[in-house]
């Protein structure tokens, strides 16, 4: 059956490249980019081919959720690179060193500095104390329906939030890249998602990312060192040459009008970084590994790697000010300094089209589609596991489902939540979907990370204090978003905000820890003192690993 | 029964010791990274202009382009000196402990 399924797929995915010529010829909004197509191709015959072989592995419950718990340290360090760095990160910050110089570096400063929070503070209680979901460890000791579902809730709101920017941006991306219509493109994201994940569970993925962030990594390369050699490898050249035709002109190199005050600069630094430590998709990816060394092993890998290209970025941004914004070629009639041919967000792409022509252009494009593909699989994968191990295997069936019904369940929310998706995507095509990431950073870094690091460290947590600091966490930080700017005002359309900052990080975090902190404190049922008595236990298999889950054979 | 093997794991002093030591480097090396990088959030903050001026007469380097590429490439080196010590030293004594626990349960 699965092999028919496959066949079939790869006979829709010609016939959508076939569609896409004639859609072409219909609008005209672009012209088809054969090389970009081709080689996407490519890697979706080459994922197709590996999430063949992923089926045939993928029988239990672990091989689900975690590829048997039996990924290296350097697999899982490309893998967390690969699910991290999604085309927002290439085009977007790419687009904001062009526009803002010094601002983009910023920004990406904030990505990265949650990774070495993240290795000292959480990575081995994770590997420790987890086994398919980060409502493992807040669950541990705690009461595992109102605990898990709470968890559960939250996992699935950043999931949609994220999901829905994902989708949205894929669409544009591939309109724009591939001249796909719109709502093809947002059907093929979602069905080769839904391809993988029901069929691949976590083995595919993981390979999805794997083979992303390689491609990633080399475009980027690639593109960077072609640029860069215009100016003689010297960054000084490229700096004087930069803001001598920028128009903020040595401003260029100031932090500029994205963190003008002060509050915004640090709740948007907080939401960053504890927001990564809340992401679903990325903790869920620490359970893969066999033990607390790899889980180590790692964050080293992907810190590294996700270092290194944001450097590759702001070199690549920079470069563009002068190889793109100087080329009327690029410019919309022509004329230089005017609107950029398909948006802002394109200078990665016409950069690469300058230093290397439509071959690494198509493949910059390829790699672009496959970062949302990949993207989506892990976002999708941590979504299912939240219904089906959380939900259903532990709240609904209360540990009493097979491992077969399990996976079924997890299958069918796959399938479901690429629906939801597809559906997600064409709704919001015309909004205006900036906000969805940072909002999605919020909710995981008010509503998850306060719990989950609560839960590993304070041995005070109850059941009480979780279920407040996680529910008040999720509502104040989406109600900060909501009557901010970017919603209240630019989506809403009304006149003022009511919350006067677009970052909510630096007021709903405190908010979910306070609330935690007194509903513990004056929990003082029989069940509660239970509970931080369990904290003992809990704390020993933190610290040695001791009875954590290891790896399955296979 | 693994209730009783993490008392055994609890009352043994290596791993008060262990717990100390790794706590100790782990809050010490946290404490490095947080107070640059929101040292660095202030100074974007509050002080802008700082970060925009060369670092020497006359070169193109600004000190906020320095400080950056400085706290990438630091922050990195940490995580690598964090995981060499617990992936050797930190888990030897773990093991250490276990085996114990599992000795005296003989």
């Amino acid at each position: 059956m699965m092999r028919k399924t496959l066949t079939a797929l790869a006979f829709s995915a010609f016939s959508v490249a076939a569609m896409a010529a004639d859609a072409v010829a219909q609008t005209e909004k672009q012209a088809t980019n054969w090389h970009a197509i081709i080689m996407f191709c490519i890697f979706v015959t080459m994922t197709m081919g590996i999430t063949y072989w992923a089926a045939s592995r993928t029988k239990s419950t672990a091989d689900f959720y975690t590829a048997g718990g039996g990924i290296t340290g350097f697999q899982n360090g490309l893998a967390i690179a690969g699910d991290y760095m999604s085309a927002a990160t290439l085009l977007g910050l790419t687009a904001m060193v062009y526009t803002q110089g010094y601002d983009g570096y910023i920004y990406m400063l904030c990505f990265f500095a949650g990774w070495p929070i993240i290795l000292f503070l959480m990575a081995e209680r994770l590997r420790n104390l987890g086994k398919f979901t980060f409502s493992d460890i807040t669950a541990y000791r705690l009461d595992q329906g109102k605990v898990r579902t709470m968890a559960a809730i939250s996992s699935l709101t950043v999931v949609c939030f994220y999901l829905i920017a994902q989708m949205v941006g894929a669409g544009q991306l591939i309109k724009l890249l591939f001249g796909l219509e719109y709502n093809v493109a947002i059907f093929a994201v979602g069905i080769l998602m839904m391809v993988y994940v029901t069929f691949g569970g976590m083995v595919a993925t993981t390979w999805v990312q794997i083979i992303k962030a390689c491609m990633l990594l080399s475009g980027g390369t690639l593109v960077m060192v072609l640029a860069m050699s215009q100016f003689n490898f010297s960054f000084t050249t490229l700096l004087e040459k930069a803001t001598s035709v920028h128009k903020l002109g040595d401003k260029l190199m100031y932090p500029g009008s994205l963190l003008k005050d002060p509050v915004t600069a640090i709740s948007l630094g907080l939401g960053l970084m504890f927001g990564t430590a809340g992401l679903p998709h990325i903790l869920m990816r620490f359970f893969t590994v066999t033990d607390a060394k790899e889980a180590r092993k790692s964050v080293l890998y992907a810190s590294g790697f996700v270092a290194y290209f944001f450097n590759v970025i702001f070199l690549m941004g920079l470069c563009g000010i002068l190889i793109v914004g100087q080329n009327p070629e690029f410019f919309e009639g022509g004329v230089v300094g005017g609107k950029l041919i398909g948006g802002g967000n394109m200078v990665a792409m016409h950069l690469s089209k300058a230093v290397g022509g439509n071959m690494l252009l198509g493949f910059l494009a390829a790699v672009a589609f496959a970062t949302i593909l990949a993207v989506v699989s892990g976002l999708a994968l941590a979504g299912a596991s939240a219904i089906s191990h959380d939900i259903y295997a532990r709240v609904i069936k209360k540990g009493t489902a097979s491992e077969a019904a399990e996976i079924r369940v997890s299958k069918i929310a796959t399938i479901c939540l690429g629906f939801v998706a597809i559906i997600l995507g064409i709704l919001f095509e015309k909004q205006n979907i900036a906000f969805m990431v940072g909002l999605a950073f919020g909710v995981a870094a008010a509503a998850n990370f306060p719990v989950l690091i609560l839960s590993m460290y304070w041995r005070g947590l109850t059941t009480r204090g979780a279920l407040f600091g996680g529910y008040g966490g999720l509502i104040s930080a989406v109600l900060f978003v909501l009557f901010s700017k970017s919603v209240w005002v630019d989506v809403l359309g009304n006149p003022a905000p009511l919350f006067p900052y677009t970052q909510p990080a630096l007021f709903a975090m405190p908010i979910a820890f306070l609330l935690a902190y007194i509903f513990s404190k004056t929990d003082s049922s029989v069940r509660a003192s239970k509970e931080i008595e369990g904290f003992e236990d809990q704390y020993v298999r933190a610290q040695t690993g001791y009875g954590a889950s290891s790896a399955s054979n296979h | 029964m693994s209730s009783a093997m993490y008392e055994r794991m609890r009352a043994n002093p290596k791993f008060q010791d262990l717990v100390a030591r790794r706590g100790r480097f782990a809050w010490t090396l946290a404490f490095i990274v947080l107070a640059m990088f929101y040292g660095f959030v202030m100074v974007v903050a509050f002080n802008p202009t700082a970060l925009g001026q060369p670092v020497a007469e006359g070169s193109r380097w600004t000190v906020g382009v320095a400080v950056e590429l400085f706290m990438f490439i630091f922050f990195w080196g940490l995580t690598a000196l964090y995981v060499k010590r617990a992936n050797t030293e930190f888990d030897a004594l773990t093991q250490e402990i276990v085996k114990e626990a599992w000795k005296d349960q003989k």
